[in-house]
């Protein structure tokens, strides 16, 4: 239980997917601007990634592994390589049914998160949470937590970043730095202070 | 045939520079930024990067017509996806050490919206020739950004270029230090940022609304 805690508070705030690892960029770039729809994709990403990652794991250790497929009479087969196109499927297949969802039952936030949620689909974060479970060799707990963990993280970041935005757009930036280059350096400033976080260990 | 050739100039010039994909549209910085620690890896990431574009661009542009819109992205998808298995297994046998070093991050090349964006915005209403020769264009502007970074970073993190001491002892002795920020993700996120300025100043004018 203290490992899966401590897991789970690395992933959120010392591995910080957004911030350490660069995953899920481009949304945080785009989305940013608005704290509202900021929150509203921050959830939309926790809550992909924390059925995607699990379910992803399942079908790596059952059908992709190396020796997986032992049960079905391949012991010999491995099938790892399939990896990259079997999990983009899994998670472009999710997506589009948290699209249904949320369109059936808010269709505010739906209308508010616009183009970006297919945007979700193809969220580096999403798919580096799982190529990421792969090469840690997570147990199946650890997967749930680990994409639980990563969603967070990434949204505290998103959210953050809205925050920031928000009063930007009053300040006096250098022409030339206005919009991308300035929420480039306020990320880096936002990176550093995660990485304070890296002195704990738990 | 001059007029071909102006037009591919020109398809050029827009991705590599005027409409840089990185820089100018917002692009597919996610692996842009974590890759860069080591020029070595940036470049074989540019070059993955690069091939996986156009020959995508060039694949679904030669089958637009054959794929109905409404699928259009998992079909898209499923072409990126096996170009960079592809990709990820030739690394794997001739680059290893290399692969390991970019671990997921040649996966990531899936999500690139590089890849995605051109896709959506060229190969679907142009011919297949002009379409590769947009991922290539796009391909090496990314390139461009993620070297410059990438030198950048391992020049001033580590005071190497591709892995040999290119700051001399000298410079030391005379109480220089390597800046240990640039080799941690908070540099990358400086350098495009000063990059970006650096690049709408040049251009004169800011192409960003606030």
């Amino acid at each position: 239980m203290g490992d899966l805690f401590s897991l789970f508070i690395n992933s959120v705030f010392i591995g910080n997917i957004l911030l350490a690892y660069f995953l899920g960029m481009c949304s945080f770039i785009a989305v940013s601007k608005n704290i509202e729809t900021a929150l509203g994709l921050g959830f939309a990403v926790i809550f992909v990634l924390t059925i995607t990652s699990p379910v992803n794991w399942l079908i790596f250790h059952g059908l992709l592994a190396p020796g997986a497929l032992s049960w079905a009479g391949f012991p010999g087969i491995d099938l790892s390589f399939l990896k990259y196109i079997t999990f983009i499927a899994v998670i472009a297949a999710l997506v589009q049914a948290v699209e249904m969802i949320i369109d059936k039952y808010s269709p505010l936030l739906y209308a508010s998160l616009g183009v970006f949620l297919p945007l979700i689909a193809v969220n580096c974060a999403i798919l580096g949470t799982s190529l990421f479970m792969v090469e840690r060799n997570y147990t199946f707990m650890e997967s749930i937590v680990f994409g639980a963990g990563s969603g967070t993280g990434w949204m505290l970041a998103i959210v953050s970043m809205a925050a920031i935005r928000k009063k930007i757009a009053y300040a006096d930036v250098p022409k030339g730095l206005e919009g991308f280059g300035i929420t480039m350096i306020v990320a880096g400033l936002m990176a550093m202070t995660f990485m304070m976080f890296s002195g704990i260990t738990l | 045939m001059l007029n071909e050739t102006s037009r591919y100039k020109e398809i050029l010039v827009k991705g590599i520079w005027s409409e840089n994909p990185v820089a100018y549209q917002v692009l597919g910085i996610c692996s842009a930024l974590a890759v860069t620690v080591k020029l070595s890896t940036a470049i074989v990431m540019s070059l993955a990067l690069t091939l996986v574009t156009a020959f995508s661009s060039m694949i679904i542009s030669s089958m637009r017509k054959k794929i109905p819109s409404n699928i259009r992205i998992i079909a898209e998808l499923a072409i990126i996806a096996s170009l960079v298995i592809v990709t990820d297994e030739i690394l794997k046998a001739f680059f290893y050490d290399i692969s390991k070093q970019l671990s997921i991050f040649v996966g990531l090349i899936i999500t690139n919206c590089i890849v995605l964006g051109r896709a959506e915005a060229f190969a679907l209403a142009n011919n297949p020739v002009d379409s590769f020769i947009d991922g290539i264009a796009n391909g090496l502007g990314y390139s461009l950004v993620l070297i410059a970074v990438a030198f950048l970073r391992e020049l001033l993190g580590t005071g190497q270029c591709l892995g040999f001491m290119v700051i001399p002892d000298f410079i030391y002795d005379s109480g220089y230090q390597n800046m240990g920020l640039m080799v941690l993700a908070p540099g990358a996120f400086f350098i495009i940022g000063l990059l970006v300025w650096l690049k709408n100043s040049l251009a004169g004018i800011s192409h960003e609304k606030r």
